[in-house]
């Protein structure tokens, strides 16, 4: 057993100095053992494995060997080679959450590191060091604003990703908050107007939004703070944050983000990274992990886990929320990933992925059926296939081996003719002719 | 070695970083399309050289202990080793590159790997119904909370109350408030377990219908199995309510016997510490959740099915409570409890659990007369201790645990659970060799003699030789830096 150390002659001693006669009877007060509930399955070795494993994987179309356009949540990016090889050293991947900070430093700065930059990002004061995904950090902002406020109602924008607000109602329906979600058909056509009144806590606002549309989003912050609510605002594609005014400057108490897309290969969708970050006078009531600067009995800078009263381990049900585990690692990957690029590299980055877009987009409106219907995008935007199915659409595509994009079927029930087409850095031009010539 | 590493800001500046070509012009196309919203801005953003980046990383990770470089015996956190296959199975070219709303076709390997560990957990723990998008053990409770609560409500019963011990993982009263609940906290009786007799006397009658169910984490935060298991498990069936355990520490059961049988109704498993995937520093994690058949229809979408020689995913169900995370869970971490598990196979993971527990009684039998046992019975995977002894020679936990850190150590859990007063859960896993658990237990005989000739004071201020010295906590929580100045 290659994982176990302990030889027969070890266990001996063990079981000698411990004073039973076997292994056994350490277990006298589990009840039933060996009842044969539990099938036998075999080992394999590591050989073998390797095999089996691979040709698992192999059960897959790699986004990397087609034309692919997908996005809706998820943005294939290129992710550094030195950052892949720096996230698989031990002291990263095998350390637990930093309580003890004399030995900790690594992760610990990195993750002051990583607050620093989604605090820029958005444009906000203080961020945590990160959430399991885009989904749960909304939630957790949701429930956030409705104790800062004192109001239990939250709007939901139609035009935020469906995904996210089912979690945020899905997380809310037992507890005293009201989620109240907006018809997305109006989102994606621009004529959504949201008016929020003197009981809304908070409403929940996408940029990029679902469909892809840039708005500037200061005239709804502005009905928000007259209500009384907070503004939280979502992104997704935090590539995005760099061409457009800061969150921040339009009016965002808190932002969140789904960090997946510049954190490493998209993995299926998993494991996710939640941005989070807000105005510094809220800070106490954020939830999640918080790194600060301190220093050490010798005078030397350090950092710390801090704000931990506010946390689940100290104040149990009281805390702001029931999060221990979070996303480090793909925190660490994130903020390599920015450290990498710096300020002109993720600039540049943003622009050949909207000049990408763009191409796409002006090549397709030119094929007969298909309509962009956005008025303005980053890297993605919704296409009507007038009259046409989009499943059917991908379905078609996908046979001819392209990956074309995500059918808004597979979220709403009345959006048939509309697909989400997603264009990044690592589309090639051979990839946008594929997409142009099967569409 | 460089132990004061500037930070990306002081190191680093806006015009550093890789370069991006951008050889096509916007204004091929028609010109941009931002929208009212463009705007360029400083950001803030500070890059490196490569050679900067790769020394600046690769020096922080030298500030870090890990369980690759050091015993790491945190209670209740199952520091095992991290097997490397499992990261190149999940690295895999084509799990790497999956799209999650690629179609079900297109995503038949990713599709099996999650139906084939739902099947795994269902298998070791008796369970009819597995989920996988829980994205840590936090998250799983929550899970398992608004899986009973959605049952709860489909058959309009409106109860108020979950019961946890007072040994509970903090995360389980947060996790019970999160779903609307009242908490009630049901006492540890003197030999570390569930005072079974209050809670009998609380689930009956009346009162008893106003409980939802019971968190209990087994074995306990105590490092003992709760005994009565099966009783507490009739009363909760009794008077209708749900048994939901707190799997975090299945290491010591796993492959021995199977909740199912004991009366479980749900339970969460967490892959990062049980199924040795690593835990990155805090994550990402995986927090799956199993359930018996009287939960079965309420649980979370998405889950993966197996009909007509293919795999699919289910988005919806007539009375699933709905969907709590994006996509479709934390698919790597995924993929590493499925290689761990099939490099281990049943017997295999049995005799982890065997020599998890073999280990802890070990470190228990050779320290009992050095510190200070509360619970004198044979442990589980993990041995408790307080700070009896040590407040009788001058140090405290904290001091121990600091000296430790000098002695070459990760520090032990320390001042949880809260119902001993300065504990020290020890969890040594069974990917410890024997020398290194003498080595260790060694160490803190040097620590205790130590104060115990006069030398408290050197304890007082340890640790002397790691990268930092004892940080100041309270001045990071009284004047908060949460992000770099410059």
């Amino acid at each position: 057993m290659r994982y176990l150390p302990l030889s027969e002659k070890d266990k001996k001693e063990m079981l000698l100095e411990i004073g039973v006669g076997s292994v056994d009877d350490l277990f006298k007060s589990v009840p039933c053992k060996d009842n044969g509930t539990i099938k036998p399955f075999a080992a394999s070795d590591e050989i073998t494995l390797s095999k089996e494993f691979k040709e698992i994987s192999e059960n897959n179309i790699a986004a990397e060997d087609v034309p692919c356009f997908l996005g809706a949540g998820a943005y294939r990016h290129y992710f550094p080679a030195a950052a892949e090889y720096l996230l698989s050293r031990g002291e990263f991947l095998t350390s637990y959450t930093p309580y003890q900070p004399e030995i900790s430093q690594g992760t610990l700065q990195i993750m002051f590191e990583y607050q620093t930059q989604v605090a820029r990002l958005t444009g906000l004061d203080v961020a945590n060091s990160s959430m399991y995904d885009s989904a749960t950090a909304a939630f957790e902002a949701v429930a956030m604003a409705c104790r800062i406020t004192g109001k239990n109602k939250a709007v939901v924008s139609g035009g935020v990703h469906p995904d996210i607000a089912s979690v945020i109602e899905t997380c809310t329906q037992f507890s005293k908050i009201e989620t109240v979600v907006s018809e997305h058909l109006k989102a994606l056509t621009g004529e959504e107007e949201i008016n929020p009144d003197a009981d809304c806590a908070c409403v929940v606002a996408q940029i990029p939004d679902f469909f892809g549309n840039i708005a500037d989003l200061t005239d709804l912050a502005e009905r928000c703070h007259k209500a009384g609510a907070l503004f939280i605002v979502v992104f997704t594609e935090p590539l995005a944050l760099a061409l457009v005014k800061s969150l921040a400057d339009m009016g965002a108490d808190i932002a969140v983000g789904e960090g997946l897309g510049l954190a490493g290969n998209l993995n299926f969708g998993g494991s996710g990274l939640g941005l989070f970050a807000c105005r510094k006078e809220y800070m106490r009531n954020m939830p999640g992990r918080l790194v600060g600067e301190t220093v050490d009995a010798d005078g030397k800078r350090g950092f710390v886990l801090t704000m931990a009263t506010r946390e689940q381990h100290i104040r149990r049900e009281k805390a702001t929320s029931n999060i221990c585990t979070n996303s480090g690692l793909n925190a660490a990957a994130f903020s390599m990933h920015l450290a990498w690029l710096g300020e002109q590299g993720f600039k540049n980055l943003a622009r050949l992925n909207h000049i990408k877009a763009l191409e796409v987009a002006s090549r397709l409106e030119s094929v007969e059926g298909v309509k962009i219907v956005n008025h303005s995008f980053f890297n993605e935007f919704t296409v009507c296939l007038e009259g046409q199915s989009a499943k059917a659409t991908v379905l078609r595509l996908v046979e001819r081996g392209v990956l074309a994009g995500v059918p808004l079927s597979d979220f709403y029930g009345n959006a048939e003719e509309y697909l989400l087409v997603a264009v990044t850095e690592m589309n090639t031009d051979e990839d946008i002719d594929a997409l142009v010539r099967g569409m | 070695m460089e132990f004061n590493v500037k930070t990306l800001f002081e190191e680093g500046s806006a015009d550093k970083g890789t370069d991006v070509y951008v050889k096509k012009s916007a204004d091929d196309f028609g010109g941009i399309r931002l929208g009212e919203a463009a705007q360029e801005r400083n950001i803030g953003l500070s890059g490196l050289s490569e050679p900067e980046f790769v020394r600046h990383y690769t020096q922080l990770s030298q500030e870090n202990i890990c369980v690759d470089s050091a015993f790491y015996p945190l209670g209740s956190c199952t520091m095992k080793h991290n097997p490397r296959f499992n990261e190149k199975a999940a690295s895999l070219y084509g799990f790497a590159h999956s799209h999650p709303f690629a179609p079900d076709e297109a995503v038949q390997g990713c599709l099996e790997v999650m139906y084939r560990v739902q099947e795994l957990f269902k298998n070791l723990t008796g369970m009819e119904m597995a989920v996988l998008s829980p994205a840590a053990g936090a998250h799983g409770e929550l899970c398992g909370i608004m899986t009973i609560r959605q049952a709860l409500t489909h058959r309009g019963d409106a109860r108020e109350i979950i019961l946890v011990p007072t040994s509970a993982h903090g995360t389980n009263p947060a996790t019970a408030a999160m779903c609307g609940y009242k908490i009630e906290q049901i006492p540890v009786n003197e030999k570390g377990t569930v005072d079974t007799k209050y809670l009998a006397e609380r689930l009956s009658g009346e009162k008893g219908k106003n409980v939802a169910a019971l968190m209990l984490t087994n074995p306990n935060t105590c490092g003992l199995f709760e005994e009565e298991v099966q009783k507490i498990a009739d009363l909760l069936h009794k008077a209708g309510a749900f048994f939901y355990m707190d799997g975090a520490n299945f290491n010591a059961l796993m492959g021995i016997a199977a909740p199912a049988d004991f009366g479980v109704d749900a339970m969460h498993i967490n892959i990062h510490k049980t199924f040795s995937a690593p835990h990155g520093g805090g994550g990402p994690g995986s927090g799956p959740v199993v359930f018996a058949k009287s939960l079965a229809d309420y649980v979370p979408v998405p889950f993966v099915v197996f009909e007509d020689g293919e795999y699919r995913i289910v988005h919806q169900t007539p009375l699933s409570f709905g969907r709590m995370k994006m996509f479709n869970g934390n698919f790597p971490v995924i993929v590493k409890a499925l290689a761990y598990m099939s490099a281990m196979g049943s017997e295999g993971l049995k005799r982890a659990a065997q020599d998890a527990v073999l280990n802890a009684n070990y470190i228990k039998a050779k320290l009992s007369n050095v510190l200070n046992l509360p619970f004198k019975q044979n442990c589980m995977h993990e041995v408790l201790f307080d700070d009896k002894t040590l407040s009788e020679i001058g140090i405290t936990t904290l001091d121990l645990a600091k000296a430790l850190q000098d002695e070459g150590f990760h520090p032990m859990t320390v001042y949880f659970p809260l119902i001993v007063h300065g504990a020290m859960l020890i969890e040594p896993t069974e990917t410890e060799s024997k020398a290194t658990l003498d080595a260790f237990v060694d160490a803190i005989k040097r620590i205790v003699e130590k104060a115990k000739s006069g030398k408290q004071e050197e304890i007082h201020s340890a640790p002397h030789f790691t990268p930092r010295r004892r940080l100041d906590e309270t001045k990071a929580a009284r004047q908060p830096v949460l992000t770099a100045s410059s």
